[in-house]
């Protein structure tokens, strides 16, 4: 998860590590995202804090955004990108809602760091929609694998990154993959039902 | 705002549906017409709603379950980067009793979220402890700490008291008497814990002014009857609020009002002049955000020489929260009510947030509590469930025994009941694991709630609805296009469906499965009369009676007769300059040939249990269901696919976990508030049961029935394979190696 060993000052100029020392009290504070207070460790000082311009690559697109050592990729994405495909359902990333692609590999961008995210590609829910849609999310129609769809963009992700990883997967492979996601309307038959059908169509 | 119509309808009519194999829309399959908007992150819930210039907020949550406010201070946090506004609720004012953990006292609006939820970590709150009492399980301790009262009962007897008889020592002895001359006596303790409504979307709103008018986002089953509550304690008009749900992420019985936190974030909004987004979080969902209550139960009973249960003698008791409650006495026993029977309940107050209605209120907790009593018997008798089942059909009181026959019968079949079933605890185990099969069935009503439609049909072809339902992921939107492309025989994508706003005619809230019912019965009503004013100006100009035409496949065309016809748009472009509008409703409990209440449903459940680890997993699951006629078959099996689910989670994962000390609700995140995951859930078999006999029966709602059954079949099978009963759900691993434990056999 880290990035420290690459080279210390990127190319926007900031050094995370004395960024996120800045506020390591202030980010403790932060009652919404545990996870991340602990990412910001103890560290104390007045290095560097408040609002700093990063880059991140969206869906394919190289897009500036301000952050705080404290902004989770999740708000990034959600305030100021206005990608709200990805949801705020907890806050220890226990419910995958806000899954999302970074480098290949499924994350929860509730308790990611923004900051942690420069030079990498991120993919959201939003890159399987648009004219050509990505056969998960149209085997998710077709199966009904859906009802309320509050989980549904996270889950679609996940079947993504899953079946990337696992094209052949089988049904009791799906069911132990996908454990990290949860539904409350109950529909995992049809998620079930939808991956089966995108790993026979190969896709 | 409510919508403009005429407040003199004409009368039309009549209304019916098209029988079986004339359909060419109702009764097939239709994808979700929302479903690629949701899967691609198209779809825009409340928690959505960007607007420009928003503030977001969020809310302290009173930490304790029984408390005094001395004081809040607000000074650190207003000093917070970022910190627009404090808001201190009404209810949390200084010398302030705070009754249970969770409780909103004040909110925090900013420039960020970051920014807020600092800002709620800066308030600085003073508190004075209270005594707290969560236990709601334990009726001796609840007796004890005062917060035990008599709840309601009731006595039914086949004989009568003399008239200089005490009444009460008569009941004494009937039931004495009838439990003595039974052939086999049950006696049994059984529960089921209180579990969270945990929408993933939390409750909340995103709010505007546009001067005096309130714009509301607000994620709500009820889009058409919350502006009143905004508008009441605002001081505005409901003309003066729009509400608007597009897409809500949950909504199974506690998301019908404003809520107080709505009308703070409308308050601040006025205050700061700026748009306020307000959802819950995670914990406070848990907390406050709504409820079911629990219910346990001591039960005694007799059965005679074929099973069928002749006396039923219990004594419940459980929580809906600070003011008591608890599981209804009137579905205790449920669906099978044997004609001699006593029922008394015990209200306990706890310290946790009122109750909100949980999908089919009372009746999945009656299940569980009483029909595992009813398997008992069969457990007792050493027989055969199913058999066991099929004999106190003759209980059930709700004219449905016929129908849970049939059902019965298709279960078994699907589940292969037969060849699975051993007597209790007498299964093959391989290893240490055993399997079981178990059963039970429910009851609902499921009327159609009222609901008005305009249906729009445009000179250039096209239609479009307008009704202030809204789309909780059951399908609703999709019923509606299906309806009025059935009428005018054109395809579901040919019709524009509006719902989800109150600027449109009045629809009813979506609570107790009354919406599938609702929108057909308004769709097909105004489709229906908007179509023979349409046929009238057709059958002018093909000169042929109005009666003689049909609209099929794109046409309006003679009864059987292709060649005679006008295409759909030749025959609108007759309406000349005007769109023709009708608008048509339905008012809950009237008669109607579209529409009706009353269902059954039975469902089978098949386990595996290790009795080392005390694991259950559900292998297999039946659910066989009537619900009337069925508009898409595709979304009603996935409500069914739902309602099972979730009682997989409530049987064995979900439950509400207080520390009995402080009272506080420990497990409120995902990470702890277990719900099941899609490698829990087995295979799940759904079967529509839909003779002609149902078909006749017109639309029922279906949202509730099927979520009833799942945790007493489970609590069966769980039974059957292992010979013990676990008695309250969840049935967690502990829980199932105590009872192994108590009855010897681990």
């Amino acid at each position: 998860m880290s990035d420290s060993h690459n080279t210390p000052i990127d190319q926007d100029g900031l050094d995370r590590r004395s960024f996120l020392k800045g506020s390591g009290a202030v980010a403790a504070a932060t009652a919404v995202h545990a996870g991340t207070a602990a990412a910001a460790g103890e560290a104390t000082g007045e290095v560097e804090k408040g609002w700093k311009p990063i880059q991140l690559n969206v869906n394919g697109e190289q897009v500036t955004v301000k952050v705080e050592p404290r902004t989770t990729l999740l708000e990034v994405l959600r305030y100021q990108l206005d990608l709200t495909g990805a949801k705020p359902v907890s806050s220890d990333g226990s419910s995958g809602a806000s899954t999302v692609i970074i480098n290949g590999k499924p994350h929860v961008a509730s308790t990611t760091l923004a900051i942690s995210c420069r030079r990498k590609k991120i993919e959201t829910v939003e890159s399987l929609g648009g004219e050509n849609p990505d056969a998960v999310p149209l085997a998710f129609v077709e199966h009904d694998a859906q009802q309320c769809g509050f989980c549904t963009p996270g889950f679609v992700v996940a079947v993504r990154a899953f079946l990337n990883k696992n094209p052949e997967a089988t049904e009791d492979q799906i069911r132990a993959g996908l454990n990290g996601n949860v539904c409350r309307c109950g529909t995992y038959a049809g998620i079930l039902a939808a991956a089966v059908s995108v790993v026979k169509g190969g896709n | 705002m409510a919508f403009l119509q005429d407040e003199k309808k004409p009368e039309g009519g009549p209304y019916n549906w098209p029988a079986r194999g004339e359909t060419s829309v109702i009764g097939k399959d239709h994808n979700r017409l929302e479903g690629l908007a949701k899967a691609t992150g198209a779809a825009k819930y409340t928690y959505d709603v960007n607007l420009k210039n928003q503030l977001v907020a969020r809310a302290l949550g009173c930490p304790h379950a029984h408390c005094k406010i001395g004081g809040i201070d607000t000074s650190a946090a207003e000093k917070v980067p970022g910190v627009v506004h404090v808001h201190i609720l009404e209810h949390a004012q200084p010398g302030a009793e705070i009754n249970w953990q969770g409780e909103l006292l004040a909110i925090v609006a900013a420039e960020t979220e970051g920014a807020a939820a600092e800002g709620v970590a800066a308030l600085k709150v003073d508190y004075e402890l209270l005594e707290s009492f969560t236990s709601d399980h334990d009726l001796a301790a609840a007796e004890a700490a005062g917060r035990a009262a008599r709840g309601g009962g009731k006595v039914q007897t086949t004989n009568e008291p003399g008239d200089d008889e005490d009444e009460d020592e008569f009941v004494d002895k009937e039931i004495a008497r009838l439990l003595d001359e039974a052939k086999y006596v049950v006696e049994g303790h059984y529960g089921i814990d209180a579990i969270t409504h945990c929408c993933l979307e939390p409750h909340g709103s995103t709010v505007e002014w546009q001067g005096d008018k309130l714009n509301a986002y607000l994620s709500t089953q009820n889009v058409s009857g919350t502006d009143d509550g905004f508008a009441n304690s605002l001081g505005i008009s409901a003309d003066s609020v729009d509400v608007t749900c597009n897409y809500i992420g949950g909504g199974f019985g506690s998301k019908f009002a404003a809520d107080y936190w709505g009308i703070a974030a409308a308050r601040i909004s006025k205050e700061t002049g700026r748009p306020v987004k307000l959802m819950l979080s995670r914990d406070q969902e848990l907390k406050i955000g709504g409820n079911r209550p629990s219910g346990y139960i001591d039960v005694k009973l007799g059965a005679d020489e074929n099973g069928l249960i002749t006396v039923w003698d219990s004594h419940h008791w459980g929580s809906s929260g600070i003011s008591g409650g608890g599981v209804s006495h009137t579905v205790v026993p449920y669906v099978l009510v044997p004609d001699n029977f006593r029922r008394k309940s015990t209200s306990i107050k706890i310290n946790m947030v009122r109750a909100r209605a949980w999908r089919a209120p009372n009746h999945p907790q009656a299940c569980a509590i009483t029909q595992t009593a009813v398997d008992d018997v069969a457990a007792a008798m050493g027989k055969d469930s199913y058999d066991v089942f099929m004999t106190n059909l003759a209980n059930a009181t709700n004219g449905k025994a016929d129908v849970y026959a049939e059902e019965m019968k298709i279960g078994a079949k699907a589940i292969d009941w037969k060849a699975n079933w051993h007597p209790h605890g007498k299964g093959k185990a391989k290893g240490s694991v055993v399997e079981g099969l178990g059963m039970a069935l429910h009851t609902w009503g499921g009327v159609a709630n009222t609901s008005d439609c305009t249906v729009k049909i445009y000179p250039d072809g096209g239609v479009e609805s307008f009704c202030g339902t809204q789309e909780l992921g059951t399908g609703t939107l999709t019923v509606c296009a299906m309806v009025l492309a059935e009428t005018f025989g054109l395809t579901v994508d040919d019709v524009k469906v509006n719902i989800g706003s109150s600027t449109y005619p009045f629809s009813g809230a979506s609570g107790g499965s009354t919406t599938v019912g609702a929108v057909s019965e308004s769709h097909r009503r105004a489709s229906q009369d908007a179509l023979r004013a349409l046929l009238d100006l057709a059958a002018t100009k093909l000169g042929v009676e109005a009666g003689q035409l049909e609209a099929r496949g794109g046409k309006i065309q003679v009864q059987g007769d292709g060649t005679k016809s006008l295409s759909w748009n030749q025959a609108c472009q007759l309406l000349g300059m005007k769109p023709l509008e009708v608008t048509r409703g339905h008012v809950r409990g009237d008669e109607s040939p579209l529409s009706s209440s009353g269902v059954g449903g039975v469902q089978m459940a098949h386990v595996a249990v290790d009795i080392d680890t005390g694991v259950v997993k559900v292998k297999r699951f039946v659910a066989v269901q009537d619900q009337g006629l069925v508009i898409n078959p595709q979304t009603c099996k996935s409500q069914i696919y739902g309602g099972v689910i979730m009682g997989i989670a409530a049987s064995l994962f979900e439950q509400r976990i207080a520390d009995p000390k402080s009272g506080a609700f420990v497990n409120a995140e995902l990470g702890s508030y277990q719900l099941a995951r899609i490698g829990d859930v087995g295979d799940i078999m759904v079967e529509l049961y839909e003779p002609d006999s149902e078909r006749e029966r017109g639309v029922i709602g279906n949202g509730e029935p099927p979520a009833i059954s799942p945790m007493a079949a489970i609590s069966n099978a769980i039974a059957n394979a292992i010979g013990v009963r676990v008695p309250v759900a969840p049935f967690t691993p502990k829980r199932v190696l105590e009872a192994l434990s108590t009855a010897g056999r681990s």
